[in-house]
């Protein structure tokens, strides 16, 4: 392949920090060389919009197998091209679960006959996510699996988890926990609190979510174990994750982008496409856990994708399924803390595709010389309506519908092979 | 004359004139269902359907009375035992009970949020008769005629609500419908049965009974559902009753002239003692009753000619 041509970027380096006009060759499917200023050549002109590394988002759920009606791995990629997301680093919650060599391979097989951008598959960590046995993580591991995660599960008894913790460890195996107390949030939908209180709706306290990274930490520093919290919303929690980081506990932590762009006031009329889990928070919570992103004590945004259809949603809201999509509308919302202040580009990119690549050892999320060229060129200040039945993912369920966004992707290339032209 | 809603789904969405507008027409539904003759038209030709997704007894027979003095027709359609058990989803029942065209719909469900659902997806005027915790706005309307018929007015007063305000969707009606007239309210009851956030209702919180019955104008008392008295909650019924039963020597504190209510079914010995519940001087909790009626009556009235007048608007529309 000859060698390709970004000329007049505004080149977004995670690694630098830096935000700056520049130009980017690709050679084989890798950056090859990077160039503040004139390109030497001509090339793609890229107009002054934004190059940045593609996204790397940690918690897809692509419905392989068994609901393919809601998302199977040709619509996911579509929808993660468009939204400039490069890696799908996938969640083993299907039916069946995710939980033997046999089927990540069968998930691995689709995901590379069908999928426009790269999938990396996790595995359960316990069998049939039932929080009794662990999974075969070396066998899984060596099958490809990047991470052992029950998702929304919590392993509530403790010697099952501290010993699938010590197993992991003696592996290197990165572990995903759901930071929850199973029983203080048993049944609720909402985060407790006024509104809860006046749409009379189950409420957990934040403080099952303190409880739940606490119960971690403590089982953390027994095993020494790599483990990533996959979402941190709540004030509360971050005093314990910052202590824990201090004492140097190989520990990150995620947050979903709906936890850094809405609060729990959204769900006004008992609107079901709000649901999630962990529920939305308090705007005070929100805020805290922004700027956590910005300092860096939170170092991983993720969509938290997850695709539901209609008839799981159009139900009294106690009753409806959680979760929402996002691949496609990850980064317009993200671009909303750009907008608004809170952050600036390269801590963005930090947190979606740096951080991300990084806590899974790969090459990807930087724009360095021999990084592969898995980039995203987007015009962060395009304005736009959003319109759900457009969205590329089978399942429509997004809680941005008729918002106004900003931000659009303009193209996303996978090892220098631009996927959003075959969609 | 101001009543501007299309569906009654809770006291949130009402304005304090909307209130006045119905309890002035629910006045004169008591003085109607008193008479012998106690049958009006203003309903005739409309249907009425109760659909009720959880039991009620009461709250059903008040309905489908108010429906039938006013000329309706009224079918009663018990749910638990219908399509829902054969898988069929909320908003499928409410479309096949659309395309029957009703013109009011009574609904309650075990849900909260389950009405306003379903309000979206039909074209009549749905009362909400009970969803979840959420709200049970005829209640709280019926609350406030029997308040202002026994005090003279519905300001300035000092209200309390006793017991499981946690569970309750009465509580929850009552707190926004006193609080909107403009009362003082008072909250009391163990703090397992409060619920979360209730300090930013602007409502004062007493976990002592005696200290916040002091000097209050209406003592209303809320049902303890069984499944809450098994240690769950509360450690025990006869624990529960020692410290939030109203009895003689608590009602005691209240102002001389305090009403005493409660929605109905008691559980005497529990949450209220039998005698205070009797004593006609104190309780009116069976006027509570009567005026459950006409407040439905006025509800539908209302809810009635705004759905008259915007069938006729659209028939004007297509008109023109």
């Amino acid at each position: 392949m000859a060698d390709q041509y970004f000329t007049n970027a505004r080149l977004i380096d995670p690694e630098a920090g830096t935000d700056s006009i520049g130009w980017l060759r690709v050679s084989d499917g890798m950056i090859a060389d990077v160039g503040v200023g004139n390109a030497p050549t001509a090339g793609l002109d890229c107009g002054g919009k934004c190059l940045a590394p593609g996204i790397v988002d940690i918690g897809v759920k692509v419905s392989e197998p068994g609901e393919r009606h809601k998302e199977s791995f040709r619509s996911a990629g579509r929808a993660a091209a468009a939204g400039g997301v490069t890696t799908m680093v996938t969640r083993p919650d299907t039916d069946p679960a995710i939980d033997t060599p046999e089927v990540l391979e069968f998930v691995a097989k689709r995901a590379l006959a069908d999928s426009a951008v790269r999938v990396l598959p996790m595995s359960a960590l316990t069998k049939g996510r039932a929080g009794r046995e662990m999974v075969e993580i070396g066998f899984l591991k060596d099958a490809g699996a990047v991470a052992f995660t029950d998702c929304d599960r919590v392993v509530t008894d403790n010697k099952v988890f501290s010993r699938a913790l010590t197993y992991a460890r003696s592996l290197g195996a990165l572990v995903i926990a759901h930071v929850q107390d199973a029983n203080l949030s048993r049944g609720a939908a909402v985060t407790s609190g006024k509104f809860a209180s006046l749409r009379g709706l189950p409420g957990v306290s934040p403080m099952a979510e303190r409880m739940g990274l606490d119960r971690d930490i403590a089982l953390l520093e027994m095993t020494g174990a790599r483990y990533h919290a996959d979402q941190i919303t709540t004030a509360r929690a971050l005093p314990a994750l910052e202590r824990a980081k201090a004492n140097g506990l190989d520990i990150t932590a995620g947050v979903g982008i709906h936890h850094l762009t809405l609060n729990e006031l959204d769900v006004a009329d008992y609107r079901t496409f709000f649901k999630l889990k962990p529920p939305l928070r308090s705007e005070d919570d929100r805020l805290a856990v922004v700027e956590a992103v910005a300092s860096g004590l939170i170092d991983i945004i993720s969509s938290m994708h997850t695709p539901q259809d209609e008839e799981s949603k159009r139900l009294p809201y106690e009753e409806a399924a959680g979760g929402a999509v996002a691949l496609e509308t990850l980064l317009p919302a993200a671009l909303r803390l750009y907008h608004a202040g809170h952050l600036d580009l390269p801590t963005l990119f930090r947190a979606m595709s740096l951080n991300p690549s990084r806590r899974l050892g790969l090459e990807t999320g930087r724009l360095a010389v021999g990084a592969p060229a898995d980039l995203v060129l987007f015009d962060p200040d395009a304005p736009f309506l959003l319109n759900r039945a457009k969205l590329h993912s089978k399942s429509k369920n997004t809680p941005f519908d008729g918002a106004r966004l900003q931000g659009r992707v303009i193209g996303t290339w996978v090892a220098g092979k631009n996927v959003t032209e075959e969609s | 004359m101001t009543f501007r809603a299309t569906h009654l789904l809770g006291i949130e969405h009402l304005a304090p004139d909307e209130i006045t507008t119905l309890l002035d027409l629910a006045d004169q539904y008591v003085d109607l269902n008193r008479r012998e003759h106690k049958h009006s038209d203003v309903l005739a030709g409309l249907t009425q359907i109760n659909m009720f997704f959880e039991n009620s007894t009461r709250t059903q027979a008040s309905f489908e009375l108010a429906g039938k003095r006013l000329g309706a027709d009224v079918m009663n359609m018990a749910m638990q035992a219908s399509s829902i058990k054969k898988g069929e989803t909320l908003i499928d029942t409410a479309l096949t009970l659309n395309a029957m065209h009703p013109d009011l719909l009574v609904v309650r469900h075990p849900h909260s949020g389950a009405v306003d659902l379903l309000a979206q997806k039909v074209n009549c005027a749905v009362l909400n008769a009970g969803d979840g915790r959420h709200e049970h706005p005829t209640q709280a309307l019926l609350d406030a005629l029997t308040i202002r018929r026994a005090k003279g007015r519905l300001h300035r007063l000092n209200i309390a609500i006793c017991g499981d305000i946690a569970h309750s969707r009465v509580a929850r009606s009552n707190i926004l419908l006193l609080g909107k007239m403009e009362n003082r309210i008072r909250l009391i009851g163990p703090p397992t049965l409060m619920p979360s956030g209730i300090e930013e209702f602007g409502v004062e919180v007493f976990e002592d009974m005696r200290e916040g019955l002091a000097g209050v104008d209406v003592v209303m008392m809320l049902r303890l559902q069984r499944e809450r008295m098994d240690g769950g909650f509360i450690p025990s019924e006869r624990e529960y009753y020692h410290r939030y039963g109203l009895d003689a020597e608590k009602l005691g504190y209240a102002k001389d002239d305090a009403i005493v209510m409660h929605p109905g079914p008691m559980n005497r010995g529990v949450e209220i003692d039998g005698t205070i519940a009797d004593d006609i001087n104190r309780s009116v909790i069976q006027e509570q009753v009567e005026m459950g009626v006409a407040v439905r009556m006025a509800a539908m009235d209302l809810l009635a000619r705004n759905l008259r007048a915007a069938r006729q608007a659209k028939a004007g529309e297509v008109m023109a």
